[in-house]
C-alpha cells in the first residue's frame, strides 16, 4: 500500500523504547500539561493557597480558643487535621480535571494518539501531588507564624509528610474514578466533595473523638479519615502510634490497589461527549 | 488490487441501549482520496469516526484504516492517524506552541523534533504569531487551525476531521477548506465529516449520505445530484419582448417539459449539456431581439438529493440519538464566537 506522507522540511520518526519506559515519559508530558496550566486558572491558585491559609487561621484564632484538648497546644493538634483535610479535598481537583478535558474532548485526542493508555491518569495524579505538596509547604509555612510548633524529630517529621503525601495520592485515584464516571463537570465537582464532608469533619481532624456523640464516635472511630488523620498527628507531634500509622498507610495502599486498575480499565472505555 | 483503499469498512454497528447509532456502514476511501460522510446531527457520524480512530468498538463489522485493523491493530493504527475537529480539542490553558509540542511528544518525537514541528506547523497555519498566547485568547478559526495543526505532527497517511468547520464564521471555514484542500494535494486521504452540503460538493471525491445510522446514498456529488435529474436553465424575458417567441426558441433545446411562469416573465427549460448549449440559446434570443433580465444554469444542490432521498431536510432532529452530538454543536458554537 502507498502510503502518502505530508511534507515536512524533515521526517519526523517516533522513538522506539520499551512499553514502561513510554508510560513513564507520556505521564510526565501530562504531569507538565498540567503544572504549566495551574498558575493560569485564577480559581486554582485560589483553592490551593488562600483557602488553605484561611483554614489555618479560622482554626487557630476562632475555634481555636474554645476548644480544648488535654495535654497538647490545640494548635498543634489541630494543625496536622487540617492538612490532611486539606490535601483530600485538594484531590477532588483530578477528577473535576478529568470531566473538564472530557467534555473539552481532550480525553479524546489522548486517546487517538500513540501514548500510554495509564499516562492520562499518572500524569494527573502526579501533577497533583506536586501541587498538593505545594500547599502543604504553604500551610505549614502559615502553621509556623501562627505558633505551630511540630514538636517532634526530622525522621517523624519526614514521616509525617510521606503520609500525607500517600493520602493525598491515593485520594486522587478515587477522584479521578469519580471523574470519569460523571457526566459533567458540575457533578464531578459535587460528587467529588460531597462524601468527603462527613468522612473529614466526623473524624479526628478538628475534635476529640471521645467528645461525640455515641452513635457518631461509632463511625468515626473506625473510618479511614481518623486513622489516616491520627496517624499523621502522632508523627508530627513526636509519638506516633505504630498501629495508627500503618492502618493509614495500609487504608492508601488498599484504595490504590483498587481505583488505579479501576480509574486505568474506565479511561479506556470512556469516550468525551 | 487495482485500487487501494485508505479506509474500508463493512456491516459497521453501534448501539447504545435502545439505540442504535450505526446499523450496518459500509464506507470505502480510495488513498489520496477524500471520503465526504454527509448527514444530520445525529445520524451516526461521530460514531463511525470514533470506531475508525479506534476510540470506540463497534459492536458488528470491522474496518480497517491504512492497512490496519481498528480493533486488532489499535495500537499500530494510533501512530499513523490524525484526529482533528470540531470535539478533538486543544488545552486551552497551554500556548498554542505548548500544545503542538505536547503532542508531538506523545506521539513520542524527541523534545529536539517535537519543537522544530511545533514551528514548522505554526508557520505554516498562520500562528507563528500567536503561538506563545494561550488558546483560550484564540478565535474559533484559529482553534480549529491550531487543533488541525496537532493532527499532523507525523504527517499521518490517514486524517479524519470530524465537522471541521461546524461553529466557524464564513471567513474561518473559506480558510479552513483551503488548508484541507492543500493536504490531500499533498496526498493524504481524508475523511471528512459534515452537516454541510457545499462543504461535502467542494472537497470530497466520494460521497456517503448518512441518515439514521445508515447509508442511504452514495457517489461523487455529480452522481448524488443526477438522482435527482439534471440541469435547468432558467430564463426571464425582459418586458416588451415576445414572450411566446421566446417560449418557442427554448422548447428547441428542452429535454422535458418546460415550466413557463408568464406573469413573472420566467421559464425554466429542463436540458443537458447545458453549458454547450448556453451561447446557442444567447444568440437565438439576441436574432430574435429578446433582452434578458436573467438567465442562469441551475444544477441540483445537494439539499435537493437531501430531501430527495431522505424526505426531510439535512436539519437536526432533536429526538434522535443526537443528544450529546447537538451539546457539542452548542459548545463549538461558544469556543467560535469566544
Amino acid at each position: 500500500m502507498t502510503t502518502a506522507t505530508l511534507p515536512a522540511k524533515t521526517t519526523f520518526q517516533p522513538q522506539q523504547r520499551a512499553r514502561l519506559v513510554w508510560a513513564l515519559t507520556d505521564a510526565w508530558v501530562i504531569a507538565k500539561r498540567r503544572l504549566i496550566q495551574t498558575p493560569r486558572i485564577p480559581d486554582e491558585i485560589v483553592f490551593a493557597t488562600i483557602q488553605p491559609i484561611m483554614f489555618v487561621l479560622l482554626f487557630r484564632f476562632v475555634f481555636g480558643s474554645s476548644i480544648h484538648i488535654p495535654g497538647v497546644n490545640y494548635v498543634d493538634y489541630l494543625l496536622p487535621g487540617i492538612f490532611v483535610q486539606t490535601v483530600i479535598f485538594g484531590s477532588v481537583t483530578t477528577g473535576i480535571g478529568l470531566a473538564q478535558d472530557l467534555e473539552k474532548g481532550l480525553i479524546d485526542r489522548f486517546r487517538s494518539l500513540p501514548m500510554a493508555k495509564s499516562a492520562v491518569l499518572t500524569g494527573r495524579t502526579i501533577a497533583d501531588l506536586v501541587r498538593n505538596a505545594f500547599v502543604v509547604f504553604v500551610m505549614f509555612a502559615v502553621g509556623l507564624l501562627v505558633g505551630y510548633r511540630p514538636t517532634t524529630n526530622v525522621l517523624y517529621l519526614i514521616g509525617g509528610i510521606a503520609l500525607l503525601l500517600l493520602i493525598s495520592f491515593a485520594f486522587s485515584w478515587v477522584s479521578a474514578t469519580i471523574g470519569l464516571a460523571v457526566h459533567s463537570v458540575e457533578a464531578a465537582q459535587s460528587a467529588g466533595f460531597i462524601w468527603l464532608f462527613p468522612l473529614t469533619f466526623a473524624s479526628s481532624a478538628f475534635v476529640l473523638i471521645a467528645t461525640l456523640p455515641d452513635w457518631l464516635r461509632a463511625f468515626a472511630q473506625r473510618q479511614p479519615v481518623t486513622l489516616m488523620v491520627d496517624g499523621v498527628r502522632g508523627l508530627l507531634l513526636g509519638h506516633p502510634n505504630s498501629g495508627d500509622v500503618w492502618s493509614a498507610v495500609a487504608w492508601c495502599v488498599g484504595i490504590l490497589l483498587v481505583f488505579i486498575p479501576l480509574s486505568v480499565w474506565m479511561y479506556g472505555r470512556r469516550v468525551g461527549r | 488490487m487495482s485500487r487501494e483503499y485508505a479506509i474500508l469498512a463493512e456491516g459497521l454497528q453501534k448501539s447504545y441501549g435502545q439505540t442504535h447509532a450505526l446499523r450496518g456502514v459500509d464506507l470505502a476511501a480510495e488513498t489520496g482520496t477524500v471520503l465526504g460522510v454527509l448527514g444530520p446531527n445525529g445520524a451516526g457520524k461521530t460514531t463511525a469516526v470514533r470506531i475508525l480512530t479506534t476510540l470506540l468498538k463497534p459492536d458488528a463489522g470491522h474496518a480497517t484504516v491504512a492497512g490496519l485493523d481498528v480493533v486488532r491493530q489499535a495500537d499500530e493504527l494510533r501512530a499513523r492517524i490524525g484526529l482533528a475537529g470540531q470535539y478533538a480539542a486543544v488545552d486551552e490553558l497551554l500556548t498554542g506552541r505548548e500544545n503542538l509540542e505536547m503532542f508531538g511528544r506523545l506521539y513520542h518525537l524527541s523534545t529536539r523534533d517535537a519543537r522544530t514541528r511545533a514551528n514548522e506547523l505554526l508557520e505554516r497555519f498562520e500562528l507563528a504569531d500567536a503561538a506563545n498566547r494561550i488558546a483560550k485568547t484564540y478565535s474559533g478559526g484559529m482553534r480549529r487551525r491550531l487543533d488541525l495543526a496537532g493532527s499532523l505532527i507525523v504527517s499521518p497517511p490517514v486524517l479524519f476531521l470530524d465537522e471541521p468547520t461546524t461553529g466557524l464564521d464564513p471567513r474561518g471555514r473559506t480558510g479552513m477548506w483551503e488548508i484541507i484542500s492543500g493536504l490531500v494535494a499533498d496526498g493524504a486521504t481524508v475523511l471528512l465529516t459534515t452537516q454541510y452540503l457545499e462543504e461535502a460538493d467542494l472537497l470530497a471525491n466520494q460521497i456517503a449520505v448518512v441518515d439514521h445510522g445508515q447509508i442511504i446514498a452514495r457517489g461523487t456529488s455529480d452522481e448524488l445530484k443526477a438522482q435527482v435529474g439534471g440541469e435547468r436553465l432558467e430564463v426571464t424575458i425582459a418586458r416588451g419582448g415576445d414572450f411566446d417567441a421566446a417560449v418557442r426558441t427554448l422548447s428547441a433545446h428542452a429535454s422535458g417539459d418546460l415550466h413557463v411562469d408568464a406573469g413573472q416573465r420566467r421559464i425554466v427549460v429542463p436540458v443537458t449539456n447545458g453549458a454547450r448549449l448556453l451561447p446557442d440559446v444567447v444568440r437565438e434570443m439576441d436574432a430574435a431581439g429578446l433582452t434578458l433580465d436573467d438567465l442562469a444554469l441551475r444544477r441540483p444542490t445537494l439539499d435537493d438529493v437531501f430531501l430527495t432521498l431522505t424526505g426531510h431536510e439535512a436539519e437536526e432532529k432533536p429526538d434522535d440519538a443526537a443528544a450529546p452530538a447537538d451539546r457539542r454543536g452548542a459548545r463549538a458554537t461558544e469556543r467560535a464566537s469566544a
